[in-house]
């Protein structure tokens, strides 16, 4: 028998049971649109991830307070104050270092053109434009000496412009209150858009940190500081620099552990790349259980099918089927099922992932890869869990098959 | 041209130890080409048995069976299902149709085992249907059709390869007296004017009358044998 004819055959034979057909190979269908669709969100996890890192800059160090250890009570980062604007200013000559600045953060309402808007405040050097590589669309950075007079004024990002100034040309000039503190608008950010995460990075306040200090948080220290290396200099040994002088400045000595920790942004996109590819094997995982389970499904009912189509194997052989044509059959037809659950599962799981990636605005890759792999899977769940059915009616005696009842 | 059956002390004998039964106990006989039979007996008498293994569906315990002149001893199980293909048509009681299969693709179903292209197979099962008078029913699904019909198009399927010979098991035991005569008349015709050698199993006597030859079993043996003047009734 050629194989067209084979396929021919098989598909007779499923074509009779169309419905029954369907629900067997909902289960492959299932395995493998999960498959595809988690491939497709770990993918686009992995995507954003990397924008997130071009966006931030790879070149980005970030100092932040904490992890010390108190009477044995060891503190989370960011929950003790150990870090000063001045840290920040003796790291500028540190080889290697580029540009730094000390951020002040605080969360509050912002009262401006007639409305008000809850925001982040962020206070920051002058470099903070070129530690981020970030420019204004408009306006002017506020200077080295806005820093020394704690001069009231801000820049908007294109978020907060939008609440509080909607419609209106500029809101340079304008005054908005901060902690019932007036502010002057001088500048407007770019609109970088939403991190890998989902944050608008720009529903933010930049003022001066020093203003910050004084005039918003009345806090001494610092909430992080921010580093940008030199272009091409080695992020380990900036780190390793910066911790070193840290510590001394801190006056911490071996084997006290350190007060802050220096994250690399590299770093930080490898650790969040790490969970992404976990979470990943994970989901597939259970989608291949739900693979074999579905492979499980088209062995019950191909047994099921051998039983009940005992005459019909019978007649086969009596009008001249060798055994190998009906092994080659049931074996085809339980591939048939499974190849075809999985073809309809790759476009059950590109439709499903195209609606998520548009509902969820979230970037998402169907990996050609996971097509071709599950497919090529789900054909071997067919011819795995499709034989021992075939060889069942492969060895049927046709006498006893005619007679069935 | 060698006769296309001839057995020699076909035997065979079924279980093991104390509980074997002696289905056929040395038969030997010969059907030439051409020859229409009917073979008769009661239940256990040996009459399946012996057509199942002319058949080439089983095979004897002892004894030889020559298809044609060739000793089918020696065959494998693939050489028994592609003389089943090539040389063999089945009828049997309950037709054996596949169900929501077209009647023509029920008649091409032993050509697509024969490795027969869909056009010729399609030419080859037109055909038969028009020999047994039903190529209106080619679309037809068996479920469309009355017993009559469907065992029509059964022996159309049992036609289509161009069969040395045709085995029909109680071709008549599902149909009424009117169609087991239009069936029979079908049947004869066929021997008659296509010149296809016939064997029918039957325990109805007016049914082995078409017959040209009634061999009767009893007890794993042949009782009888006996040439038969045939009813001359209306061929269909």
């Amino acid at each position: 028998m050629t194989l067209r004819s084979v396929v021919e055959v098989a598909w007779q034979a499923l074509e009779r049971n169309l419905s029954r057909s369907l629900l067997t190979m909902l289960g492959v269908i299932i395995g493998v649109s999960a498959v595809i669709t988690t491939v497709a969100i770990g993918a686009g996890a992995q995507v954003s991830v990397q924008r997130q890192i071009a966006n931030l800059g790879s070149n980005l160090l970030v100092v932040l307070p904490g992890a010390v250890t108190t009477s044995g009570a060891r503190s989370g980062t960011g929950a003790v104050s150990s870090l000063i604007p001045e840290d920040g200013l003796a790291l500028v000559g540190l080889d290697g270092v580029d540009a730094v600045t000390p951020m002040v953060m605080v969360r509050s309402q912002v009262v401006g053109g007639g409305t008000n808007w809850n925001t982040v405040i962020q206070g920051v050097a002058p470099t903070y434009s070129h530690v981020r590589n970030w420019d204004l669309s408009s306006g002017t950075f506020f200077s080295e000496s806005d820093m020394d007079t704690t001069t009231k004024v801000c820049i908007l990002g294109t978020t907060v412009v939008n609440n509080l100034f909607p419609g209106q040309v500029s809101p340079i000039g304008q005054s908005v209150l901060i902690q019932n503190v007036p502010f002057t608008v001088i500048g407007v950010l770019q609109s970088r858009g939403q991190t890998g995460f989902g944050q608008d990075q720009d529903d933010v306040v930049l003022v001066p940190y020093t203003s910050a200090m004084k005039r918003l948080t009345g806090q001494t220290y610092v909430n992080n500081l921010m580093i940008s290396a030199k272009d091409g200099a080695n992020l380990d040994q900036v780190q390793a620099a910066v911790t070193a002088l840290l510590r001394q400045r801190h006056r911490i000595v071996p084997p006290e552990p350190d007060d802050f920790s220096v994250r690399n942004m590299q770093d930080i996109a490898n650790a969040a790349a790490a969970t992404a590819s976990v979470m990943q094997l994970l989901l597939i995982g259970v989608a291949a259980v739900s693979l074999v389970v579905g492979g499980i499904g088209i062995m019950n009912i191909m047994l099921v099918s051998v039983t009940e189509r005992t005459r019909e194997i019978g007649l086969r052989m009596a009008v001249g089927a060798r055994s190998r044509a009906i092994l080659e059959q049931f074996l085809v037809e339980a591939m048939v099922l499974s190849t075809g659950g999985g073809l309809i599962g790759v476009v059950l799981g590109t439709a499903i992932t195209l609606i998520i990636a548009i509902l969820a605005n979230w970037p998402m890759i169907v990996s050609p890869m996971a097509i071709l792999g599950s497919v090529v899977f789900s054909a071997l769940v067919g011819v795995f869990f499709g034989y021992y059915p075939a060889l069942k009616a492969s060895r049927l005696n046709p006498i006893d098959a005619l007679r069935f009842e | 041209m060698p006769a296309v059956v001839r057995t020699e002390a076909l035997t065979k004998i079924y279980g093991i130890g104390d509980l074997k039964v002696t289905a056929l106990n040395g038969v030997s006989t010969t059907i030439e080409p051409g020859e229409f039979v009917a073979i008769m007996g009661p239940s256990g008498s040996g009459k399946s048995t012996f057509m199942n293994i002319i058949g080439f569906l089983d095979r004897p315990t002892s004894g030889h069976y020559f298809f044609e002149g060739q000793d089918s001893g020696g065959f494998s199980s693939d050489t028994l299902a592609d003389m089943r293909s090539r040389k063999l048509g089945f009828v049997f009681q309950s037709y054996n149709l596949l169900p929501r299969t077209t009647a023509l693709a029920n008649v091409e179903l032993p050509l697509v085992y024969a490795g027969l292209r869909e056009a010729r197979r399609r030419e080859a099962a037109e055909t038969a249907l028009r020999i047994v008078g039903v190529e209106e029913l080619a679309p037809h699904l068996p479920n469309q059709l009355s017993g009559g019909q469907q065992q029509r198009i059964a022996i159309a399927r049992a036609l289509v390869n161009n069969p040395s010979l045709i085995l029909a098991d109680e071709p008549t035991g599902a149909l009424d007296t009117k169609t087991s005569h239009d069936v029979m008349g079908l049947i004869s015709r066929l021997n008659r004017e296509q010149g296809i050698t016939i064997v029918v199993v039957t325990h109805e006597r007016d049914v082995a009358a078409y017959a040209r030859r009634i061999m009767t079993f009893r007890d794993g043996r042949i009782e009888s044998d006996l040439a038969n003047a045939p009813a001359v009734k209306a061929a269909t």
